[in-house]
């Protein structure tokens, strides 16, 4: 029996951890993730999980003592936001490469300057390129949904890997919205026993874990662990489809709302995709033809899937909550783009910088984009490619 | 996943290496020579070595073997040729040599 319930993205992230009662917590309080680990205290405090918390004297270390925990056999995680997960660079890499399967609960934020502590993409997608699994939730209920899915993943001998679950700052971290939670029990099979079958504290079976490695082997190793992140595509889609099985909620690399017919589709990560459905069900009221496509995965890029989501469309505003800094597009656009152009899909783009540092996005800036694109395939208006949206100017 | 990786090889595979280059030995080190980084070789005279082994604690790699209370020869896989057991040596047994 599904319980409903109502509740912050916080509290849904911290109610899944004490389902699953994993083994070990290291935690550095940052806004807006702070929440998650003084709640999972709060269940440690009153006898309701066995996990053991780690109060640590930085990011840097609440991911290297995750890390160590993983390695030497305990199921652990960590949860944070923008600064620190900024302080972890250097552990995030390392727990990918020493294919550690822990977890860690990003609440994005913005990261510094000018300081902000709002929402923005720049904290996760900062961490794209270090070698983590990242999933990303709209609202609380696929926040929780997503962490009760990340260890039957990070875990599968197939992967191996560390799995970011990630949510919008105070926009979903901190708005109640009502939630279905699953009964402990199904959550704890789904989840299952963590039965690693090499760590540390394993008498008479010796391990080292992240030994140096000369240059005959490091490249080899680099390999091996991009292929696990192509290997976790299949992962996914199989735990997603169990879970659909015991909760009734389908997901995919993303999902796809009202794009069969699509012209124009607006490609979305995050909280932000709620505001463009409701602005793609007025306007299809008015006879307009738009979707919009939901990426839940963006580590491994499911670049195949989304050129042949969009392949049929006339236009897509591909939008990233984040700034780049390469005067040649966000981290979506450009991935994006280059994945239109490799398989030669003939589908014009334009892509938006939006919601910076908590900036508002509207369904009147949905409308907007919609007619931009409009404009620019049927009256041939030139449109910058890469733009803001939102900006005084 | 456990593999004898005594069989790994600078000539194995990607798909053949362990997961995360974990190693499921111990001591391993000493298959590297890393002897290789010397530039100057320490080499024994040994009709003025006295076997007052006072060389061979104070080699930082432990490449001075030890047998029945007398040094053997350097262990030229590990020795780096940083010239501390010349430096210490009270005879002048031990000279450094350019080069390998």
């Amino acid at each position: 029996m599904a319980i409903k319930d109502r509740m912050s993205g916080n509290e849904a992230v911290a109610y899944a951890i004490k389902q699953i009662n994993p083994d070990v917590m290291p935690a550095f309080p940052i806004t807006p993730s702070t929440e998650i680990p003084q709640m999972v205290s709060n269940y440690i405090a009153n006898g309701e999980i066995e996990t053991e918390f780690i109060p640590v004297e930085s990011e840097h270390s609440a991911m290297s003592a995750t890390i160590g925990a993983e390695a030497a056999g305990a199921r652990s995680l960590t949860a944070t936001s923008s600064a620190g997960l900024a302080l972890m660079w250097e552990e995030l890499l390392l727990a990918a490469s020493n294919r550690m399967p822990c977890v860690l609960a990003l609440v994005n934020r913005t990261l510094s300057g000018p300081i902000n502590i709002n929402c923005d993409h720049s904290d996760g997608m900062g961490a794209r390129d270090t070698g983590w699994i990242q999933i990303y939730a709209e609202n609380n209920q696929e926040a929780y949904d997503n962490f009760l899915q990340a260890y039957p993943i990070a875990e599968d001998p197939r992967v191996h890997l560390p799995v970011m679950i990630c949510q919008d700052g105070f926009i979903t971290s901190h708005a109640v919205e009502n939630i279905e939670l699953m009964e402990d029990a199904p959550v704890k099979e789904f989840v299952g026993e963590y039965c690693p079958e090499e760590y540390l504290l394993n008498p008479g079976k010796p391990v080292a874990v992240g030994p140096y490695s000369v240059s005959n082997y490091a490249m080899e190793a680099r390999k091996n662990q991009a292929d696990a992140l192509l290997a976790a595509k299949k992962v996914i889609l199989e735990v997603a489809e169990k879970y659909e099985k015991i909760s009734g909620r389908k997901y995919g690399f993303f999902e796809e709302y009202r794009t069969e017919d699509a012209d124009y589709i607006m490609l979305i990560i995050g909280s932000a995709a709620g505001t463009a459905k409701q602005a793609v069900d007025d306007l299809r009221d008015q006879g307009k033809k738009v979707g919009v496509l939901k990426l839940r995965v963006f580590r491994p890029f499911p670049a195949d899937e989304i050129v042949e989501a969009l392949k049929n469309c006339k236009a897509v505003a591909i939008m990233d909550r984040t700034e780049s800094y390469n005067g040649n597009g966000g981290p979506l656009g450009s991935e994006v783009c280059a994945g239109l152009y490799r398989r030669k899909a003939d589908v014009a783009s334009v892509n938006y910088i939006y919601g910076l540092a908590g900036r508002d996005f509207t369904v009147n800036h949905v409308y907007d984009i919609f007619a931009e694109l409009e404009d620019m395939v049927e009256n041939g208006k030139e449109v910058e490619q890469f733009k803001y949206i939102g900006l005084r100017d | 996943m456990r593999t004898d990786v005594s069989k790994i090889n600078e000539k194995t595979r990607h798909q053949d290496l362990t997961e995360g280059l974990m190693m499921f030995a111990g001591g391993t080190s000493k298959e590297f020579n890393t002897g290789e980084w010397r530039t100057n070789t320490p080499v024994v005279e040994w009709d003025k070595c006295r076997q007052c082994l006072l060389c061979a604690p104070v080699c930082p790699d432990s490449s001075i073997p030890v047998k029945d209370s007398k040094r053997l020869d350097f262990d030229y896989d590990h020795c780096k040729g940083c010239g501390i057991c010349a430096a210490v040596c009270p005879f002048n047994a031990i000279t450094m040599k350019e080069g390998k």
